[in-house]
């Protein structure tokens, strides 16, 4: 009879995943579980003085209108910043997919700004486009644009946006062009023999051969636009003006961090390490249906 | 500075050498967030120190900058190695003052250690915000500053204005000139946009932010800065937005390069900007004092300081706890803050450095740089010009913000902005006052 395990030792392959296991425990569990237990407190900065308030925390939070705004906003922003990298960075991929002279130099260059820190991308835009220090704002107030991020909501909003879409495109495009050169040639020649032309070819063709990289983009960059468009935010507009471009990320830091509030923000912290799941759920039980590996 | 650093571990090695055996260098840490020439001056003071005694040595660490500080010295304390001593900025002042046990007062510091301690020879104006209604000190004052009115001479001097306006409605009237004769898309401006116009403009004006005494008689304080002054000058900049007469420049500093640059003629900010006007601007300059609405009664008051103050740290032993109040007294002495002052630019913080230093003639050719001091011994600060505490204040500030940018943006009134910032303040004392040490 034949042996079913590979291993001589049955401790063998527990001790081989025990490393990365406890780094698991250590860097996610352990801090999920205290941010569960630090939802339920109440405490001040230094954590001289405890107490255990079940669920007040959370309660606080849904009778703040403020939170349910931040919700709605870190949806819609997210939903910007994923379609408008996404579509951006599929759009640049094609055209670098092409047979170009000095394509390698183009794609380099399209990598670049993904090794910029985000705190960086916010710094670079403030100099683009701050009301007074923007070279491109005097532009925009010479079309006759009033332009003023700091005082105007949705410009401010637009900037977030564009910033942190910019920085995304860069890795977006790097996954898209490895998607676009895996796909066999002898396929889309073989659409072109059959007549189809570029527009087709891309639709039918390509575009479903390369939806599994679109479904894994698609779930990066959710979860890149939920977190990682935090110093962002805080180099460009510190969730200002008025509440405009508070994401629940910036919430979280800003309750806790700055105001040393840490019940409620653990308590956000929960409420969006919830919705992340949920949302991951969601992608792959309903997205995850209409690719095709 | 490592030959300097050298030179200070010699002298500690040889002071070592000559003592008695069973002698050790207690240490005390010294967190703190200053940089540049800043940060210059703070290890010049510590190996100063260092060098003139030889049973302490404290030791500077730069921790980022003052929220970055503070939260790694509150973290510090929770897993238990918190430093000796922490500067922490003005605003962090109720947070620290709540620790109850997490720090040592600095009047209890001195008595204990049996140092020579008189609050009286400090300025009160400054000492007045670290200390408790009954004027015991809490923490040591460091880095001072207030806000003052950067203008640019240049500028008035080409819209034909002759003197440097006085009061609010002179501001606005000159910004308006300012604007016509070339300045057009920022007449005044400011940073810290709930320090001046709404901290410093109640302190100048004699009338409460909070109640309590703006929260230093303590934490069950409730806002009360949507009187008819504050309304009235936050309606007014709303007005004045409207063509750019005044033009918004954000919550924190980010704007002051606007003054520098020479786009904004008049600009209200910390005094602490002066090194920064110096080197950049390309023109001539000075700081005035505030200005003031000339029909309210008894304005101006006295401004209140910004900056920052040395926290010690709870829990310490008592002979830590000698020189960490042994360096205060080092200073404290009176060459020495004159030296910190010319130095940094900060304020001195004893009666007597300030009255050498103008004995020497220091604000002879710089005048502008006595305004800040001007402005906080203007008058003997009142409950209402004392200072402020108020817990949270960080995040209190980003909030009264978000309501001042609803009503310069055109979305709410003046009042209806600063009734909303007065009431979800209060909101957020209360829930600080749930979790302060009682």
């Amino acid at each position: 009879m034949q042996k079913q395990a590979i291993f001589q030792s049955k401790l063998l392959p527990y001790a081989l995943v025990a490393p990365q296991l406890a780094i698991v425990l250590i860097f996610f569990y352990w801090p999920a579980v205290q941010a569960v237990i630090q939802s339920f407190l109440l405490q001040d900065a230094f954590g001289l003085s405890t107490s255990f308030v079940w669920f007040e925390n959370y309660l606080e939070l849904f009778k703040e209108p403020a939170y349910f705004a931040a919700i709605v906003r870190t949806f819609a922003f997210s939903f910007a910043i994923a379609a408008s990298s996404l579509s951006f960075a599929l759009l640049l991929a094609v055209m670098a997919d092409r047979p170009l002279r000095g394509s390698t130099l183009y794609r380099t260059l399209l990598i670049w700004p993904y090794a910029v820190a985000p705190p960086v991308v916010g710094v670079l835009w403030v100099f683009m486009l701050h009301p007074s220090l923007g070279v491109l704002s005097r532009y925009l107030r010479g079309m006759g644009i009033d332009w003023n991020p700091l005082l105007n909501g949705d410009q401010a909003a637009a900037l977030i946006i564009l910033a942190a879409a910019w920085k995304q495109i860069s890795y977006n495009f790097l996954f898209f062009l490895a998607g676009l050169q895996s796909i066999p040639k002898s396929v889309i020649e073989a659409a072109a023999i059959d007549g189809a032309r570029p527009m087709r070819r891309f639709w039918t063709v390509i575009f479903p051969l390369l939806s599994p990289t679109i479904f894994f983009l698609l779930v990066i960059n959710i979860v890149y636009a939920f977190f990682d468009t935090f110093g962002i935010i805080d180099t460009m507009t510190r969730g200002g003006p008025g509440k405009a471009t508070e994401t629940l990320v910036y919430k979280v830091y800003t309750d806790g961090l700055l105001g040393g509030n840490l019940g409620s923000s653990a308590a956000q912290s929960v409420i969006l390490m919830a919705i992340v799941v949920v949302l991951t759920g969601i992608q792959f039980r309903f997205v995850e249906r209409k690719v095709t590996y | 500075m490592i030959f300097r650093r050298l030179g200070a571990a010699a002298a500690a090695a040889a002071a070592l050498a000559f003592a008695s055996p069973a002698f050790a260098v207690t240490e005390i840490q010294w967190w703190h967030a200053m940089t540049g020439a800043n940060n210059d001056v703070i290890v010049k003071l510590a190996n100063d120190f260092n060098v003139a005694q030889s049973d302490y040595k404290v030791i500077p660490t730069y921790k980022g900058g003052y929220a970055d500080t503070m939260n790694a010295g509150i973290a510090a304390f929770r897993a238990g190695n918190a430093p000796h001593i922490m500067q922490v900025f003005e605003v962090g002042t109720a947070t620290m003052m709540a620790a109850t046990g997490a720090v040592k007062p600095v009047y209890k510091l001195m008595a204990d250690a049996g140092e020579k301690f008189d609050p009286s020879v400090y300025l009160p104006a400054i000492t007045g915000y670290y200390s408790t209604s009954k004027g015991e000190m809490l923490s040591f004052p460091f880095n001072s500053s207030s806000t003052v009115m950067w203008v640019n001479l240049d500028a008035l001097k080409k819209a034909n204005i002759a003197e440097i306006p006085k009061t609010w409605p002179q501001v606005f009237d000159d910004a308006k000139k300012l604007k016509a004769a070339g300045y057009a898309t920022c007449g005044f401006s400011g940073s810290w946009v709930t320090w001046v116009n709404l901290e410093q403009l109640s302190a100048w004006h004699n009338v409460p932010l909070a109640s309590k005494a703006n929260g230093l008689d303590g934490f069950d304080t409730v806002l009360e800065f949507n009187g008819p002054l504050q309304v009235k000058h936050l309606e007014n900049l709303v007005e004045l937005q409207k063509d750019k007469t005044y033009d918004y420049a954000g919550r924190t500093n980010t704007g002051e390069g606007r003054f520098t640059s020479g786009e904004c003629p008049i600009y209200l900010t910390s005094s602490a900007f002066f090194g920064n006007v110096k080197a950049q601007a390309k023109f001539n300059f000075t700081a005035a004092p505030m200005p003031y609405y000339p029909d309210v009664k008894g304005a101006p008051q006295n401004s209140i300081i910004g900056g920052a103050s040395l926290w010690v740290m709870g829990g310490k032993s008592a002979e830590e706890y000698k020189g960490v109040a042994k360096f205060l007294t080092f200073l404290s002495d009176t060459d020495r803050q004159i030296w910190i002052h010319k130095a940094s630019g900060y304020l001195p913080i004893t009666k007597a450095a300030y009255a050498k230093a103008k004995e020497e003639g220091f604000y002879k050719d710089q005048p502008y740089l006595e305004t800040p001091l001007l402005e906080l011994t203007n008058k003997e600060p009142t409950a209402n010009s004392r200072g402020l505490r108020l817990g949270n204040m960080v995040q209190l500030r980003d909030m009264w913000s978000e309501e001042i940018e609803q009503a310069l943006a055109g979305k709410k009134t003046a009042k209806q902005a600063l009734d909303a910032a007065v009431e979800r303040g209060n909101q957020m004392l209360r829930q600080f006052e749930k979790t302060a040490v009682r």
